[in-house]
């Protein structure tokens, strides 16, 4: 049981995916119910494993696909933090798609790819080596060009164009990488297993040099999809797609997978005390910092609300790099907790954008003047959403760089505090303008495009719950960091046994 | 055993041939059932017991006719078998619009069976050539059967190309029997060794092989032939008789010559390779009819497999054994996507009426199936996970390591992003909202036998180990020579 249990983790969505490809577009309420089902099981699932992890129970599938080399499937306390993420998101943005996608073409295609997109998310969570990785990290990159092509038109055919372009790109590169790593470095198949406190440490020194090289050729194939500045291109352009692939886009799936990848990298295969010997840290926090300014300054520039967001998430995705490269365990728990809680509040921030679009037509930042009134609770939502992010507390953003801050001061590394500091003061002029539109302009004129009128609610109550529930999430992260089944305490869990010798 | 499965396709080609066209349909199904069954127990037998050496009529080599039925043989044995069976059930509905083409279609399509099984089992290098001259004329048999005009002039280019191919061959075989007396694979291998007459026979026999497994630069009459067939024709074609000659020239360079090949002519064999790599590439980029995309895409892949003999020949024994598992793993990949692309691209030519890569607009809404099938066997094609081709492409790339021969590995890699760029070609467009014309509902089996061999190909990525263990049955135990049948 306690070996098939990642499997069925795996089969929850993998299986939706191939029913729902089957059924006929016009099986409208049973393609609901399956998505929901699948969706459900899958969180209780993930919450069975959870609850076993903190017991220390294994669990942990192997088949042989090549001489030599294994599809591993485990689940140890850090797989479990993207798992959870992922499925309880996977819930959300189901429920929120269902909503956007009413009436639309093509509903069968749209669900059955989102499902394979997270059955290769929950894949890249559970993955036990760097091969089953990599082949997770793949099925990614082709699972979600059809999101992000959904709508057919010439913008979003040239957009899915320049995605593939860099995530092929970048996956060859990972390929390489993971090839040089089991040809050159592991001859016995056990140093590319994803291992507590990394594998890589008992080498000789002559092998040094090799294993830094590699070290950069897989960080810059997973720097592709983490969108480390300068292989960002294709995240703000993916844009088009519709909005809750978006928001599965940056929250959970593709930039996350990217940045997860390299916490796995650092901390389960070099190992993040023998990768701060090597010296790969240091070069790893500059990009990264590097990245977290780029991004919120080419968010400032931005007048439409989803190309800002996503600038954003540039930013914000590498805050988790950066914690991973900070040697100590705060800094770890910090780019650990801030892998969960950019999630839940960037899931938030699209959720809103995809409701002011579809609700009154607005795109653009200048047409949210005092759309606060006509949107309350979305507006509520915005607002929780860009503060956490600014680091406001005690919204989840905060915690994130409260321990950033602490954990660079640890390590020895008090510019990281600058780049804090300089990164939140951009996110505050990126975010503010927005939220004082929202409450503090008075409205200019009609709506750009008022499709759903206000009736009970100001709109679709399947775009509306759905954001108000993850703006919840970022508010109770936040403020119940201390309790013990938190984001936090979860991150500290992660951090303790990575520290351990 | 081992006879029958030569005695089947013959037999059936006769009745084909010979009954009434009513009749004809009737035993398709049948000889396939036959075919496959006799395939798959010949596949458990070698499992079982080992390697078999069946002499026709009790007649040892050198004298006889010698059968081997070793790993190597079994795999592709169940391989044609499956992949004929499935391209069979395709033709029969894909026909259907063909009544006169049909008349024609079955004989040759048996003929073509028989020769393949005759070469994968063939234990002499005249076997061979009688295999590759039966394979050479069914084939461009089947690529005439519409009998129009460019067809007809890919045929007599592909009927050109084929028969000077086996005549340098057999003129290579000369050479070696008039030096050592004896064809057989096994006694040469023993025998044949670095002198000038071995390798100018060798030089000889790999042109014409070249020729007829199109390698660049020699693959000027593939694209036509293969693009311009009837779509069952082409895939049979592109996974099957395209192996033959390869796996001959693998026979030659790694077995019967093993002693006279030198590492630069290895080299340069992988420069061909790469070549083939690029150039195909680049053309089925340009293309734009999508038959000769696909068609384009296997002079590309072709290249993998030359580099077999680089990455196998002059290295370390575990670096080799890497190449030829994965060139194995590739040629069967490669069988299975390429097939369930030609049958999937041949269906959605026949819904839309024509092949205009740029007017596939709506076919995703139309077609699912059909575009799913063409999709997956991508996915194998360009190597990416999980599926046979990116096993293959692995222990490729683990071989080229092993053996520190960096320059194939880059060589490798750029073909995988190659292949992406003009596979996704045909994605971009079918995404496209609009239709641009009508669009015909098609047979569920065309689409069905496609998606079919694609799973296939995506489904050897989790059963790799089994071709592979069956590949390490090669040494024949005496006890079973001139076994029974």
């Amino acid at each position: 049981m306690t070996a098939l249990l990642p499997v069925f983790v795996l089969a929850t969505s993998l299986i939706t995916a191939v029913l729902i490809f089957i059924l006929p577009e016009r099986y409208y309420r049973l393609r609901v119910s399956l998505n929901l089902a699948a969706a459900v099981l899958k969180i209780v699932l993930v919450a069975v494993m959870i609850a076993g992890i903190a017991n220390q129970v294994d669990y942990e599938f192997r088949y042989e696909l090549l001489p030599g080399i294994d599809l591993v499937l485990r689940a140890d306390a850090l797989s479990m933090l993207f798992a959870g993420l992922s499925s309880v998101l996977w819930l959300f943005t189901t429920l929120y798609a269902i909503g956007y996608l009413e009436g639309a073409p093509n509903r069968s295609r749209f669900f059955g790819f989102f499902s394979l997109c997270v059955a290769s998310t929950m894949g890249i969570a559970l993955a036990g080596n760097l091969f089953t990785f990599l082949i997770f990290f793949e099925l990614l990159t082709l699972s979600t060009y059809p999101l992000v092509v959904h709508r057919g038109t010439e913008e979003s055919l040239r957009a899915g164009r320049t995605y593939l372009k860099y995530t092929l790109g970048g996956g060859a590169v990972l390929l390489v990488g993971v090839a040089l790593m089991y040809g050159l470095v592991d001859q016995t198949g056990t140093m590319t297993e994803f291992a507590e406190t990394g594998t890589l440490s008992a080498l000789p020194s002559e092998q040094h040099f090799t294993l830094a090289v590699i070290f950069f050729v897989l960080i810059a194939g997973l720097g592709v999809k983490a969108a480390l500045v300068p292989l960002h291109g294709w995240l703000p352009v993916a844009m088009v797609a519709p909005a809750p692939v978006s928001a599965l886009l940056h929250a959970v799936a593709v930039v996350k997978a990217g940045a997860f990848g390299i916490v796995r990298v650092i901390y389960n295969i070099y190992g993040v005390e023998f990768a701060w010997q090597l010296g790969v840290l240091l070069p790893l926090a500059i990009l990264a910092s590097i990245t977290i300014i780029w991004g919120s300054l080419r968010a400032l520039q931005q007048v439409e609300m989803k190309k800002r967001l996503a600038y954003s998430t540039v930013s914000q995705v590498s805050y988790i790099a950066l914690g991973a490269c900070l040697f100590g365990p705060i800094g770890t728990i910090g780019g650990i907790v801030h892998l969960l809680h950019q999630g839940i509040m960037k899931v938030t921030l699209f959720f809103c954008a995809g409701n002011y679009a579809e609700t009154l037509g607005i795109h653009k930042i200048k047409d949210l003047d005092g759309v606060g009134r006509r949107m309350p609770l979305t507006s509520i939502a915005f607002t929780l959403g860009a503060f956490g992010m600014i680091g406001v507390p005690p919204l989840a953003g905060f915690i994130s760089k409260w321990y950033l801050g602490i954990g660079a001061l640890d390590a020895g590394m008090g510019w990281v505090i600058g780049v804090l500091i300089l990164s939140s003061m951009l996110n505050a002029g990126y975010f503010l303008p927005i939220v004082y539109r929202l409450w503090f302009k008075p409205k200019q004129g009609p709506w750009p495009d008022e499709h759903i009128k206000a009736a009970r609610f100001e709109t679709h109550g399947l775009l509306l719950w759905p954001t108000v529930a993850t703006a919840v999430f970022s508010l109770a992260a936040g403020l119940f960091a201390a309790h013990a089944w938190s984001p936090l305490s979860w991150a500290s869990l992660i951090a303790f046994r990575e520290y351990l010798p | 055993m081992t006879p029958i499965l030569l005695i089947i396709p013959l037999a059936f080609a006769i009745l084909t041939l010979l009954l009434p066209r009513h009749w004809v349909r009737a035993i398709i199904i049948p000889g396939l059932v036959l075919q496959v069954g006799a395939a798959v127990l010949l596949c458990m037998e070698i499992y079982q017991h080992g390697p078999q050496d069946y002499a026709l009529g009790d007649w040892q080599a050198p004298l006889g006719i010698s059968l081997i039925a070793d790993g190597f043989s079994v795999t592709l044995l169940a391989l044609t078998a499956l992949i004929a069976a499935l391209c069979a059930i395709y033709a029969q509905y894909f026909l259907t619009r063909y009544p006169r083409e049909q008349r024609y279609f079955w004989p040759l399509f048996w003929f073509l069976l028989a020769a393949l099984n005759g070469i994968w089992l063939a234990g002499d290098l005249f076997n061979l050539y009688v295999g590759l001259e039966l394979l050479g004329l069914s084939a461009v048999g089947m690529v005439a059967l519409t009998a129009e005009k460019t067809t007809l002039k890919a045929a007599l280019d592909y009927l050109y190309a084929a028969l000077f191919g086996s005549l340098a061959y057999l003129a290579g075989v000369a050479l070696l029997y008039g030096a050592y007396g004896t064809l057989s694979i096994a006694q040469l291998s023993d025998m044949a060794a670095a002198n000038p007459t071995t390798q100018v026979a060798l030089a000889l026999m790999t042109v014409g092989l070249l020729l007829k497994t199109a390698i660049f630069p020699l693959h000027y009459w593939l694209p036509p032939a293969h693009g311009g067939a009837l779509a069952p024709v082409s895939a049979l074609l592109s996974a099957l008789v395209v192996k033959a000659s390869f796996y001959i020239l693998a026979l030659l360079w790694l077995d019967v010559g093993a002693l006279a090949v030198t590492v630069t002519a290895a080299q340069a064999m992988g420069a061909l390779g790469a070549g083939a790599i690029f150039w195909g590439s680049w053309q089925a980029f340009q293309t734009r009819q999508i038959k000769m995309l696909v068609a384009y895409s296997t002079v590309a892949q072709l290249g993998y497999l030359m580099l077999l003999f680089p990455l196998a020949i002059g290295v370390s024994e575990a670096a080799a054994q890497l190449a030829w598992q994965g060139t194995i793993l590739h040629l069967l990949a490669h069988a299975f996507a390429k097939a369930a692309m030609f049958l999937a691209v041949g269906t959605l030519v026949l819904a839309l009426g024509h092949g205009r890569i740029n007017d596939f607009g709506g076919v995703s809404q139309r077609n699912p199936v059909a575009l799913f099938a063409f999709g997956l066997s991508a996915v194998s094609l360009m190597g990416l996970p999980p599926s046979g081709g990116f096993n293959a492409k692995w222990l490729l790339l683990q071989s080229a390591i092993a053996s520190g021969q960096w320059h194939w590995f880059v060589v490798m890699i750029i073909g995988g992003l190659l292949t992406a760029a003009y596979v996704f070609r045909v994605f971009r467009v079918s995404f496209l909202q609009s239709a641009k014309h009508e669009i015909q509902d098609t047979h569920p089996a065309l689409q069905l036998s496609a998606l079919a061999l694609a799973l296939m190909a995506i489904a050897l990525g989790f059963v790799s180990e089994l071709p592979l263990s069956l590949m390490n049955l090669t040494d024949i135990a005496p006890a079973t020579m001139g076994g029974t049948p």
